[in-house]
């Protein structure tokens, strides 16, 4: 291994990067706009569903009662009412998704309270109304049989994000999506651009070794990835207020780790892909999983086990680990050592079978 | 020693035989050319030679080195110009040289003296700041030899070098070949046209991935077992078709006016060849011409290879 031809090497990957002006603008735009569109857009807290009001009852206590949903800010009651046919046909059509029954029994059901007093109509087919329903059927009907509110078997504390803000959660995974899916496409295409060029076959006549190509490609771009996950955290912090707990350089440190790890991954994907089109389907091949199984989108207790496993293999799984752990609860790197062991196991494995492939013969 | 000595060389890709069984032996400090259609197992030929492809049998000795066992060890002494432009069009002239430098590892001190000299020499002094990508062909070209030659190897390939340049950089760039081999270099160089093929000091012809024939061009003309007449008369095509089928007639090509007709010697004479378009009411005049390379070409690639490469050795 020369030092003198592997930093020539990382200079002309950095004099062609600085010349492709789309690579480079997509280094800094695609954090960017995935932060804004993540921050604001992706929100899980269920606010304002339509709804309508079917009041068969209608006595005092029921109205107190549709004021009272009214009031609270998950339900937007849009209309009263006066035939379950109407209520059918709103739901259809997609105009509300849910709808407040109150039978005309309303009084005798809530006085003997061995039936439901309350029907809530809901539209199933939207997986997030059905779970704001399920919140909705703890409606404290009690309160209103004037008798005092019986506390709460289970108290549940949000520690960390006790607002519940949904950016708190998805900001710091979103560096992991965001490495993802540059670190991965980028090395991928880079070398296989070289090879379909025909820059390869030039190179590998001379004494240049595999070792030394490789690194000297990659190397630019663990840089590139530490200036987008500043930018990713920086804009967290000023856009979204996301807390940084723990030490920074402990969060650095998961990062470059991390990256080597995507870039490991992006060198071996080059080596199965033949065109710059190829390498592309392929990262997008192993994007989809790591945004999906890593626990950004779906949480990880949820999975099914076999799922679960797979999930451990990813790169993406133990870094949103870190990552929440370091910036949002202020672990350190000591208490996390085995998602950093598992990223190293991953790099190590991934790059030695990369190289291995990255042959100096066109065979 | 000579540059090159291979034996048997054979290359197989899947159902295809590229190439198959070429003995090969180039003298140092010569021009030796691989002449051949598209897809006669040239560039394939060549990068076994380099060590960028294994062969499937055969051996190969390249500079005292043997291929591909020792090809790392080779790959200081050699260049290859591929026969598609291969330095980085996004880099500037500089920029790439400067690279090639790097990676054969040239001595600092030494890498400005040689980059300016071969600027020089390959007039691209005023290029030096554009971009590789944006150079015309003959620029391109005579960037990659600067590039292939940088670091002074002492074997250079050069696959198809001149197929994307005009005819006055062709001839500029045979110049600068020529002063490479009287330095020292020896040059292996493909190539599909005739005139090229004239200058190297000796010659191989390829055919479907076999030698068939190879020496000097002047021996490979000389030893020709068949003869030229040129056929002079008023309709050339119809003499061209009147001869089309006979026995011992091997190519016919119309220049001009004129109908080139290479025959075996024994078979047919100035007489015949009159008396024979006689016959078919053609009143001709024959004269006896003189064999080129490209008479050679014809001969040894459209008859069964064996046979003529027999007849010529």
């Amino acid at each position: 291994m020369s030092l003198r031809r592997l930093l020539s090497i990382v200079i002309k990957e950095l004099r062609q990067l600085r010349r492709d002006r789309l690579t480079f603008a997509m280094i800094i735009g695609i954090p960017t706009m995935q932060l804004l569109l993540f921050g604001f857009a992706i929100n899980l807290d269920v606010r304002h569903l339509d709804a309508a009001v079917l009041d068969q009852a209608n006595t005092a206590r029921s109205r107190e009662l549709v004021a009272e949903l009214g009031a609270g800010q998950v339900l937007n009651l849009r209309s009263a009412l006066s035939s379950p046919q109407q209520l059918d046909e709103l739901l259809r059509e997609g105009r509300i998704s849910v709808g407040v029954v109150i039978p005309p029994d309303f009084e005798n059901r809530l006085e003997r309270g061995d039936r439901a007093a309350l029907q809530l109509v809901v539209d199933g087919s939207d997986q997030v109304v059905q779970q704001a329903a399920r919140q909705l059927a703890a409606f404290p009907l009690v309160q209103l049989r004037g008798n005092a509110t019986p506390a709460a078997a289970v108290e549940v504390v949000n520690f960390y994000n006790p607002e519940r803000r949904a950016p708190v959660n998805t900001v710091p995974g979103l560096v992991g999506v965001i490495l993802t899916m540059t670190m991965v496409m980028f090395t991928a295409m880079a070398l296989v651009r070289e090879r379909e060029r025909g820059n390869l076959e030039m190179l590998i006549a001379t004494p240049v070794s595999p070792w030394e190509l490789t690194l000297g490609k990659v190397l630019p771009f663990i840089a590139i990835g530490l200036v987008q996950v500043s930018l990713v955290l920086a804009l967290g912090k000023l856009i979204f207020a996301v807390p940084l707990r723990g030490s920074v350089f402990d969060i650095y440190l998961a990062a470059l780790l991390f990256i080597i790890a995507s870039l490991a991954l992006g060198v071996f994907l080059s080596t199965l892909a033949r065109t710059q089109f190829q390498a592309m389907q392929l990262a997008f091949f192993t994007f989809l999983p790591q945004i999906l199984l890593s626990g950004f989108m779906f949480p990880y207790a949820g999975m099914p086990r076999a799922a679960q496993w797979l999930a451990e293999i990813l790169p993406m799984t133990h870094f949103l680990r870190l990552i929440r752990g370091i910036a949002l609860r202020g672990a350190t790197l000591a208490d996390l050592w085995t998602e950093l062991a598992a990223l190293a196991a991953f790099s190590t494995i991934m790059l030695g079978i990369a190289v291995m492939r990255v042959s100096k013969r066109l065979d | 020693m000579n540059a090159i000595e291979a034996r048997g060389l054979t290359r197989r890709f899947a159902n295809l035989l590229a190439v198959d069984g070429v003995d090969l032996t180039v003298a140092k400090s010569q021009v030796y050319g691989f002449l051949g259609p598209n897809g006669s197992g040239k560039s394939t030929t060549i990068r076994m030679l380099c060590g960028l492809l294994s062969p499937s049998a055969g051996q190969i000795q390249v500079l005292g080195l043997q291929v591909p066992q020792q090809a790392e060890q080779l790959k200081r002494h050699i260049g290859y110009m591929t026969q598609k432009f291969s330095l980085y069009e996004d880099l500037t002239v500089q920029e790439n040289l400067e690279f090639l430098a790097a990676v054969h590892d040239l001595p600092r001190l030494r890498t400005r003296a040689r980059i300016s000299d071969l600027l020089r020499r390959y007039w691209l002094g005023d290029r030096l700041n554009q971009l590789a990508g944006t150079l015309s062909g003959g620029q391109k070209q005579r960037l990659a030899l600067a590039g292939a030659v940088l670091h002074e190897p002492e074997l250079l390939f050069l696959d198809e070098p001149t197929s994307a340049v005009d005819p006055q950089s062709r001839r500029e760039f045979w110049d600068s070949l020529f002063e490479l081999a009287d330095a020292g270099t020896t040059i292996l160089v493909s190539t599909h046209y005739m005139d090229e093929a004239e200058r190297c000091h000796r010659l191989a012809i390829l055919d479907q991935g076999r030698l068939v024939a190879d020496g000097a061009p002047r021996e490979l003309c000389a030893s020709l077992p068949y003869a030229v007449w040129l056929i002079d008369c008023s309709q050339p095509r119809r003499a061209q078709q009147a001869l089309q089928q006979q026995a011992g007639i091997v190519a016919l090509a119309q220049i001009g006016a004129e109908l080139r007709v290479l025959a075996s010697s024994t078979a047919w004479d100035a007489d015949a060849l009159r008396q024979h378009l006689q016959g078919g009411s053609i009143e001709a005049q024959v004269r006896r011409g003189y064999p080129n390379l490209e008479d050679v070409f014809v001969a040894a690639t459209r008859k069964p290879a064996r046979d003529i490469a027999g007849a010529l050795a």
